[in-house]
């Protein structure tokens, strides 16, 4: 699956394959990172774009599906209720990989509760929340992820504390939680390929997560930051992020000392980064209905509409 | 006990002449919670069972228990099952209602009534009929914490002697109503019935001219509520996915879906649903979901009422302009706000046909009965995906929880029609294609669906500015060419949407015009017109929005149009200003009832006789 010469990955496509049209985000906007390690690791891991549907919001980071995976089809839909389109579409369609992209706006305020019941639910969705802190395209507006303290362009300071998005989804059971820093190239790229293999892990019901040779859990995430140490990222604006990253000897299956480091992490104004926790046992969505294997969106109609016996049945009944 | 309580021959001389024979209404005064809807509706079906046309209504509260309730059944020789407003006999088993009921009768009805209430002092110009109901159910029902739910039973039994019904059909419906899983419960209604039948026979002589008589007007008819019958077209339309949040007057369309697909949407082999339902966390995700889901190929679905289809305005719009199909079920209630959850109301007419913010426009079907709850749901599936939009299926709590008796469904003829969607295939053949160029000239562009494997299939779904490539646009040009499509497609709906139905009478001079449940109330004013005032009138039902050339050409061809809408500002008259040139708006004349019960004929026609000064 790495590429060879010819700079193709397994299934025969260049990266160029994987790949949208122009950003019109900001230069240096962190989300387009984002969509890069996107793009790399897709294309790394020889993942059949057209497979994919891409889901977001509203907000710079919600427009960003547009710049990358041009060949799978794409749903920018409205503000904070991503998780309702992806949920039917994947519903209509379980064979399809879903890859959500959102803003912390779109996530942590007008969004929360679907986002909620889309952790729930346990659907089966890459969900990857672009945190600035603030509402982006409405032009620098406080999220709810924005720091206490944190001042806006017009010197008014943030009064409110923070949502910590991973930890709200692990109370809430999510199976897979992961942070990482738009610039920290290897460990984000590490962590969207281990959320894609996860996405295939939960498909194929087949090989167990150690075996996931191909993510490298921490091994190779030690250039920006060496593992357990603290560092501070001057971010574009000036403020300055601190982040820890976990140790090789974290264990990301207990959710409880998952919690706990977020919560030593937060005492101490640094902010956790790496796979905090993966749960491989909870049942999807999809298998909690029951559903047919194939798509739902292309069944027959000889099993969409029943039989003229059955509608005599009911009527019947019904006299 | 007293034999008789008033003599009839003396205290009701001089009342004008009531209907008696198969030609009456009763109406059931409980307590919400009390068990009375087994009674009530074993009384409804008994009578249906002798052939007699007949309607049964049910006017509850929002609440769960302690809170009246009324259940009116209306048996019409003439075939006349709107609802009636005059009662002819009375069932008073609520203390709390009991004198108002009576006060409201009109001379002459008949009041079976719970012997401790003493309701006979209060009028000299009515039948009573008091019924120890207490003293009856204690030796029937030997456990005492089940005698709250038998105790109804009784009044089926005393009208069966009073107003004729055959014990027998009494005695069908019930076993038809427990099934035969619960012979016992059965067993037990059936003694109470027997108890308040034997009480009657050997107390009352009867004074009241009301009774029915064994007709042959209900052959092969079946018996079931608009919520039922919409939930068998869905799921005979090809519903894949349903989302749903609980709200009254839709809750039960979901849940007897849920009962059907069940039973014949499981795949014979691996037993796996061939579907999905979730109860979403709101209206805003129920919607949310239907909209991703028939963006992906399903044929998907959402049921609710006012309140859930505000919250649903901003995807709504999301789907008008980005041309995605789904179906919304709106069982209309009483609005604005909560109002008044458990009455019935047209209050989404206009709202819905216009619903979120830049310009929409959304098909609305409106059925008016069963049959047509079954037949259009099939049609409103077919024409979503056809048209690529959110297509309204629009009833009210009258018709969706009610029951009503139907002609059997019909099963459809036309196989299931998914529109234009592209395969592989067609894209490998096409070498690519415009998610929204207007190829057909209908205004309606091709699709693919996420997962199509072609290099070429993709397209990226907005709800901001796009370009006929489905690109991000924020042209002058390319955003009006974008919704000159739309507006075109909106006129082509015009040609596909179902037809009005219309009975002209040639020397009419005026019309009337309405949708839905409103139905039943128009039918029987024109005939009253006709008998009572020597009036013609002609009557146009529409089936849909948007409305077609019928409804120019109905009103051009009468003098006057009385438009019939069950809401105060009149919804369905104030979208036909929208569209309609001065000339025949000029013509138009409004009728509103609002009050939350099912509408009436004598409403109707009151207000038409008013407005013509006859
Ligand atoms: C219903 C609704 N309310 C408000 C808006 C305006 N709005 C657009 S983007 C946005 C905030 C986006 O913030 P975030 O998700 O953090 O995205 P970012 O731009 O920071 O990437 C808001 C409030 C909207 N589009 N829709
Ligand atoms: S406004 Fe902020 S979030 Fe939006 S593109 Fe520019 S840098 Fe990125
Ligand atoms: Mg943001």
């Amino acid at each position: 699956m790495t590429p060879q010469a010819k700079k193709v990955n397994r299934l025969g496509l260049e990266v160029l394959n994987y790949r949208g049209s122009k950003t019109t985000l900001c230069a240096g906007c962190g989300h387009n990172a984002i969509s890069e390690r996107i793009v790399e690791c897709f294309y790394e891991l020889g993942v059949d774009p057209m497979g994919v549907a891409k889901f977001s919001g509203i907000g710079c980071s919600s427009k960003s599906p547009a710049y990358f995976l041009g060949l799978s089809h794409g749903f920018n839909g409205v503000h904070g209720r991503m998780p309702a389109i992806a949920t039917g579409a994947l519903l209509a369609n379980r064979t399809l990989m879903g890859l959500g992209v959102t803003g912390d706006g779109d996530t942590a305020s007008i969004g929360i509760g679907q986002f909620m019941h889309l952790v729930r639910r346990n659907m089966p969705l890459i969900y990857i929340i672009e945190d600035n802190g603030v509402y982006g395209l409405t032009k620098g507006q406080f999220s709810a992820t924005a720091d206490v303290g944190s001042k806006l362009k017009t010197g008014a300071p943030n009064d409110l504390p923070p949502f910590d998005c991973c930890a709200l989804a692990l109370k809430w059971g999510a199976t897979f939680v992961a942070r990482s820093f738009s610039g920290d190239k290897k460990q984000l790229q590490a962590i969207i390929k281990t959320a894609i293999a996860r996405g295939a892990y939960m498909k194929e019901h087949e090989e167990p997560l150690q075996e996931l040779d191909f993510v490298p859990f921490f091994e190779d995430i030690s250039v920006e930051i060496p593992e357990g140490e603290v560092r501070e990222i001057e971010m574009h604006d000036g403020s300055r992020l601190r982040l820890r990253k976990l140790d090789r000897y974290y264990d990301p299956t207990d959710r409880l000392s998952a919690l706990s480091a977020l919560e030593e992490a937060e005492k101490n104004h640094e902010v956790l980064t790496g796979v905090l926790y993966v749960n491989t046992a909870k049942p999807t969505f999809l298998e909690v209905l029951n559903m047919a294997e194939e798509p739902l969106a292309t069944l027959p109609e000889s099993k969409l509409r029943p039989s003229p016996a059955a509608l005599n049945e009911i009527m019947e009944e019904l006299r | 006990m007293s034999t008789l309580e008033v003599s009839p021959a003396e205290r009701l001389s001089g009342q004008p002449e009531r209907p008696a024979i198969n030609e009456f209404s009763i109406q059931v005064a409980t307590v919400n919670g009390s068990g009375s809807q087994t009674a009530n509706s074993v009384l409804m079906r008994a009578i249906f069972q002798m052939g007699i046309p007949v309607s049964g209504k049910n006017m509850f509260p929002s609440n769960i228990a302690g809170l009246p309730t009324w259940f009116t059944i209306r048996t019409s020789a003439r075939g006349y099952i709107g609802r009636r407003k005059e009662v002819d006999f009375l069932v008073a088993m609520n203390p709390e209602t009991a004198r108002e009921d009576v006060m409201q009768l009109g001379a002459g009805a008949a009041v079976v009534y719970d012997e401790p209430l003493k309701l006979d002092a209060l009028r000299s110009d009515l039948h009573f009929y008091p019924v120890p109901f207490d003293k009856l159910v204690a030796p029937v029902c030997p456990e005492p914490r089940l005698r709250k739910l038998v105790r109804n039973m009784i009044y089926d039994g005393v009208l069966a002697r009073i107003l004729s019904i055959e014990m027998d059909e009494v005695h069908k419906a019930l076993e038809k109503q427990f099934g035969k899983k619960k012979a016992k419960a059965a067993e037990l209604n059936w003694n109470a019935a027997r108890a308040g039948y034997d009480f009657a026979a050997a107390t009352f002589t009867k004074t009241d001219p009301f009774r029915v008589e064994r007709m042959n007007a209900t052959a092969g008819k079946i018996i079931i509520d608009g919520n039922a019958a919409c939930a068998l077209g869905a799921m005979f339309a090809g519903v894949t996915v349903v989302t749903w949040y609980p709200i009254t007057p839709s809750t039960s369309l979901v849940e007897s879906l849920m009962g059907y697909m069940r039973r014949f949407r499981h795949d014979p082999e691996s037993g796996k649903a061939n579907y999905a339902i979730v109860q979403a966390e709101d209206e805003l995700a129920s919607i949310g979901m239907a909209i991703g889901a028939g963006w992906a190929g399903a044929r998907s679905m959402t049921a609710t009422a006012g309140p859930g289809v505000s919250l649903m305005s901003e995807f709504i719009g999301l789907g008008y302009y980005a041309d995605i199909p789904a179906v919304i079920y709106d069982v209309e209630r009483v609005g604005p706000s909560t109002g008044l959850p458990t009455r019935t109301q047209q209050g989404d007419i206009l709202s819905n046909a216009i619903l979120s913010h830049g310009d929409t426009r959304h098909p609305m079907f409106f059925p008016s009965s069963p049959e047509e709850c079954f037949s259009l749901s099939i049609e409103a599936f077919d024409f979503a995906e056809k048209f690529q939009t959110p297509v309204f299926v629009m009833t009210d709590l009258d018709l969706g929880m009610n029951n009503w008796m139907s002609d059997p469904f019909a099963y459809p003829e036309k196989p299931i029609a998914r529109g234009k969607v592209l395969t592989a295939e067609d894209i490998g053949k096409l070498g690519g294609f415009a998610r929204y160029r207007d190829v057909d000239g209908d205004g309606v562009g091709y699709r693919t669906l996420p997962g199509t494997r072609h290099p070429a299939a993709a397209y990226f779904t907005r709800g901001s500015g796009h370009n006929d490539k489905a690109q991000y646009t924020e042209r002058e040009d390319d955003y009006i060419n974008n919704m000159d499509r739309l507006a075109h497609k909106f006129e082509v709906m015009r040609q596909h949407v179902p037809e009005p139905v219309t009975a002209i009478r040639e020397d009419a001079r005026i019309g009337l015009v309405a949708v839905g449940t409103s139905d039943y109330a128009v039918r029987e004013c024109c005939d009253q017109l006709r008998d009572e005032y020597g009036v013609a009138a002609s009557y146009m039902r529409l089936k849909a929005y948007p409305f077609t050339e019928h409804l120019k050409d109905f009103i051009r061809r009468h003098e006057r149009v009385y438009v019939v809408d069950q809401n105060r500002d009149g919804q369905l008259l104030g979208l036909m200003r929208l569209e309609f040139d001065a000339e025949l708006i000029a013509k138009l004349r409004s009728v509103r009832y609002y009050g939350g019960l099912p509408l009436d004929a004598r409403t109707v026609t009151d207000e038409v006789v008013g407005q013509e000064g006859l």
